[in-house]
């Protein structure tokens, strides 16, 4: 049991391994720094976490060194007194802060960072609010073709090395190195191999000023005019959790959002820029009903009802002519609610998963470009949809096993199918041309999705799908874990999202709260019982023991 | 006083000095083999230790104390790096000793090699230092075929290997940790501490980084004694228990404004006047000195009032230097502008700074910036207070930086501006009207 005081304040670490600024974090005392990560090494370089650093002895006297000590680089030890305010503590972090300002060029009314920048709060809280230099700068060329998506503003760089690192030991691929000496110090690539791995631009991220911009974002939109909300990654079944940034419904940048339940602290370029397809001018807008006069229903006042009542009379028919395709973009919630709907229509109606996009292998971070396979610290899943465990699961507790649709198509042509597709991919590539021709086998066809497609054009009914960037549910990733999205657009046009949907087709009333829903799936399926209460905390729930 | 008779630089003026013929003539390399006959290495430590020998790279560690760091009963391997980086500017001891003398050298490394325990000798030399790498390379190749070199040493249980080793032009590269760091082929930036190279050094192993001059002495201690050494210089003042005295010879560079600059070895302790009138000629010109630089540009500045101060590891603090250095004592006369030589000096830094850690990267800039500006004809008093305040707040001794560069960085510096302050501020008011610019010439940029 170890103790350590921060500004007076004491603080039990336990037996854990912790440096001061951590140990500081847990008294609620921010220190400042600049390289320090949590992930990657430590190299104490930037000199902005200068402390006063003394013991206390056991007759209670304290006695504190003469010199400010780096509380980065110092392991908490028993009795460790930590001073951050005094004098000499506020007068060395501002004399860094000045050091850094010296040649920094006054690029705030320009710099993307501008609003999320390390540099400005500290300077802020910790710095002079006049500079004394008058002589020139170092105004070294800009490097805009880092990477493919990569930007350094080379005389905005303060060198703390973050980028290097995270090069060099989480990507593996050390793209990044530092050339000159120096005050010319710069960062830079080398000459054949541009920054473009694929966690690449989590640099930008790590960059505490705007020296490393993402050319996606890049003069864009200012940070402060954009709304954030926590959600999770479509991409992968990693399920990365995410900072979704809008401003008025549309989507303008991820970022990755700290979860040491998830994937740490960063997530890979696909992900990071794979959000355009929520913005696109292509995606279907509006519900639609084919009839047999000229002109097509387009209110889901009529079309709700029209659906529900072509269901009923199928269902009533011939119980077993119904069948419904989940895929794997669903949330847990609307996965639920669709079946609970089907099922209330026709017990006997068959629900089937859609098809699981696998792109490659698995790709685990970092590389090596030795011979000695390293532990992986980051891993892009070859499994590109985000809910296919969640999804299963509630397929399992109506169905008892799970079918995929192409398997079941090949035994069982239905009279009529719900295809809950809302698959990313333009032009239904997500269907290869044997699915697409099993599904034009079937008469009455009803598509979900988020653009037009063959399959569309084939359906009586076209449901336009909702993006996670639109929705409020959960996603379960490949190790069970459950994590909630909040909407940060408004769906666009007419569009509503599949939960609402499910709703209205179930005649309830109101809008769709996913906590509620969960209260209610908590209840039904055994495998989420850990949902109720409804709320999954900002980490997330871990629904399956891990050993 | 009796003439001191040298012994470091003994052989140095001999033809051929530098080959083992020569060196075995004179009776090298039979204070190794006794060594090796007679002495454990944990013999040879405590004879180091007793003679009080002080390393001679800058810092003053007691060498005998420094190898007791190293992890007992520790599997290896022990590495052991010699410092021939020899880059605080006017310094040229190492030089010497490397071009004239080189065995006396290597007989010193591989007796510190034999003490330490160290299977592998990296001897990383200074780049501009070709002809001595090249006689210390052909010095090592001697060695090896004499069989003082390489598996059982004269038929001894002990093995050596000696790796030459060039920089590349880097004054960081004279840091332990820097050369470290370039020894394995990364960029010179200093460690942070701890670990301490004695623990985790070169490869991660325990390493130990001696200076040439260092290992020479070794080598004289074990021929002569450490009663020898301590019958040189200057013993500890009784009133201050933390200091470690100033024993044996001293190879003093005298450069600058005098007749006869070169390299003198005398016993510790002379005082700089007397160095400069006696050993080297005086001031040229019949000029009076303005001041010196002590011991290398990281000391600071003694002016001619202070010119009585004793050139030991505690006179030069006594008038406000950093220390001895590696005594090389620059003199610059009183025609010469303190503000020529400040801006020289802070180039230099500015120049050599790694860029690893903030303070120093920027710091050094900036003070090179304002001297500049200086210089032309364009400062301000306030620039003399930002000088000072700079040079005071950078380096390991507040805390701020990872490496002493930073230290040397702005020691000169804030010394100048105090003891010269009056000189700063005519020059200030006055432009360049009163002192006609120096033109530097610069070997490299």
């Amino acid at each position: 049991m170890a103790t350590v005081y921060i500004n007076d304040k004491a603080v039990d670490i336990g037996d854990k391994n912790l440096n001061l600024v951590q140990v500081a974090e847990l008294a609620g005392v921010t220190i400042p720094h600049y390289c320090y990560h949590p992930e990657l090494s430590v190299v104490a370089s930037c000199r902005m976490c200068l402390v006063e650093v003394g013991e206390k002895k056991p007759d209670g006297t304290v006695v504190m060194q003469p010199r400010v000590i780096p509380a980065c680089q110092t392991p908490a030890k028993d009795n460790l007194v930590v001073q951050t305010a005094t004098e000499k503590s506020k007068s060395a972090q501002a004399q860094t802060l000045e050091a850094i300002l010296l040649n920094h060029p006054l690029d705030c009314p320009v710099c993307d960072k501008a609003g999320e920048c390390k540099l400005q709060d500290y300077s802020y809280k910790y710095g002079n609010s006049e500079s004394r230099m008058v002589d020139d700068k170092n105004t070294p060329p800009n490097k805009p073709d880092l990477g493919h998506n990569i930007s350094l503003f080379t005389d905005r760089c303060i060198m703390c090395s973050r980028c290097v690192r995270f090069t060099r030991e989480i990507s593996g691929t050390a793209e990044l190195h530092i050339v000159n000496r120096g005050s010319h110090s710069e960062i830079d690539i080398f000459p054949t191999e541009p920054l473009n791995n694929k966690l690449a631009s989590n640099v930008v991220d790590l960059c505490p000023v705007g020296a490393l911009a993402s050319k996606d974002f890049l003069y864009t939109h200012r940070v402060w005019n954009l709304k954030t909300q926590d959600s999770v990654c479509a991409g992968c079944s990693t399920g990365c959790s995410i900072h979704l940034d809008t401003n008025k419904n549309v989507v303008y940048r991820l970022r990755p959002r700290e979860n040491p339940k998830a994937q740490g602290y960063f997530m890979c370029d696909d992900g990071r820029l794979g959000y355009h397809y929520a913005n696109s001018g292509d995606r279907i807008s509006k519900p639609q009903m084919k009839t047999e006069i000229v002109a097509h229903q387009n209110s889901w006042k009529d079309i709700i009802p029209a659906l529900r009542t072509d269901l009923k009379a199928i269902g009533t028919k011939k119980p077993n002519g119904i069948a419904v395709m989940l895929s794997p973009f669903l949330t847990v919630e609307e996965a639920y609610l669709l079946a609970s709907f089907i099922k209330s229509v026709s017990a006997d109606a068959v629900l089937v998963l859609g098809p699981i996009p696998v792109i490659g292998e698995d790709d685990h971070y970092p590389k090596t470009r030795g011979t000695t396979p390293l532990k992986p610290k980051f891993t892009i899943r070859n499994e590109k949809c985000p809910n296919r465990k969640g999804v299963e699961e509630v397929i399992r507790y109506f169905e008892k096993k799970v079918v995929s649709v192409v398997d079941y198509l090949n035994q069982t042509i239905p009279d009529v199918m719900f295809v809950a597709a809302g698959y990313p991919d333009k032009d239904g590539s997500w269907m290869d041309s044997n699915l697409l021709s099993l599904f034009k086998k079937i008469k009455l066809l009803i598509a979900q999705d988020l653009f037009p497609s063959e399959l569309t054009l084939a359906s009586k009914y076209v449901i336009p799908s909702a993006t996670f960037s639109e929705k409020e549910g959960s996603f379960v990733n490949f190790s069970g874990l459950a994590q909630e999205l909040h909407w940060g657009c408004v769906p666009l046009h007419q569009v509503r999202t599949e939960g609402q949907v499910y709703l209205d087709l179930l005649e309830r009333k109101g809008l769709l709260q996913a906590s509620t829903i969960r209260e209610e799936i908590a209840k039904a399926i055994p495998y989420f019982f850990k949902f109720s209460g409804g709320k999954l905390g900002e980490n997330g729930i871990e629904l399956e023991n891990l050993s | 006083m009796a003439k001191y008779e040298p012994v470091l630089l003994k052989r140095i003026s001999k033809e051929n000095s530098d080959t083992i013929e020569s060196y075995l003539a004179d009776g090298g390399y039979l204070g190794l083999m006794r060594i090796l006959k007679d002495c454990s290495p944990s013999q040879v430590i405590d004879l180091v230790k007793s003679s009080g020998l002080r390393g001679r790279g800058g810092a003053g560690f007691p060498t005998g104390l420094k190898w007791t760091f190293l992890p007992k009963n520790h599997p290896g391997p022990i590495y052991l790096c010699i410092n021939a980086d020899e880059s605080e500017p006017c310094t040229f001891n190492n030089r010497v000793l490397m071009e004239k003398d080189p065995h006396q050298v290597l007989e010193g490394i591989i007796l510190s090699a034999y003490a330490v325990g160290a299977s592998k000798v990296f001897i990383y030399v200074r780049y501009e230092y070709g002809d001595a790498y090249r006689a210390t390379e052909r010095a090592v190749n001697q060695a090896y075929e004499k069989g003082f070199l390489g598996k059982n040493i004269q038929g001894s249980p002990y093995s050596l290997e000696a790796v030459m080793h060039k920089g590349a032009a880097a004054y960081i590269c004279g840091e332990e940790t820097g050369l470290i760091e370039s020894l394995e082929g990364k960029r010179a930036w200093p460690r942070i501490k701890p670990p301490f190279p004695a623990i985790e050094g070169a490869f991660r192993k325990p390493t130990i980084v001696n200076n040439i001059e260092t290992v020479a002495c070794i080598k004289n201690i074990i021929d002569l004694g450490g009663d020898w050494f301590k019958s040189l210089g200057i013993p500890p003042d009784p009133a201050n228990p933390r200091d470690a005295g100033s024993y044996g010879p001293k190879l003093y560079c005298i450069s600058g404004h005098v007749n006869k600059p070169g390299l003198v070895e005398l016993p510790m302790g002379i005082s700089a006047r007397e160095l400069i009138d006696e050993y080297g000629g005086g001031v040229w010109k019949n000029r009076k000195a303005k001041g010196i630089i002590p011991g290398g540009n990281s000391m600071g500045f003694m002016t001619y009032d202070e010119l009585d101060t004793k050139l030991d590891f505690n006179g030069p603090g006594k008038v406000g230097c950093l220390g001895l250095g590696t005594g090389a004592v620059t003199v610059f006369d009183d025609q010469t502008s303190i503000v020529d030589v400040l801006y020289n000096i802070c180039r230099f830094f500015a120049h050599e700074s790694c860029g690893q850690c903030t303070p120093c990267r920027e710091g050094t800039s900036w003070m090179y910036k304002i001297i500049e500006r200086i210089r032309k004809g364009h400062g301000s008093i306030e620039d003399l207070n930002i000088l000072e305040e700079v040079g005071n707040r950078i380096g390991t001794m507040p805390g701020t930086t990872i490496c002493g560069l930073a230290d040397g960085a702005g020691w000169p510096v804030k010394n100048a501006i105090r003891k010269y302050r009056s000189e700063f501020e005519s020059y200030i008011k006055n432009g360049t009207k009163k002192f006609r610019h120096l033109h530097l010439q610069m070997a490299h940029h």
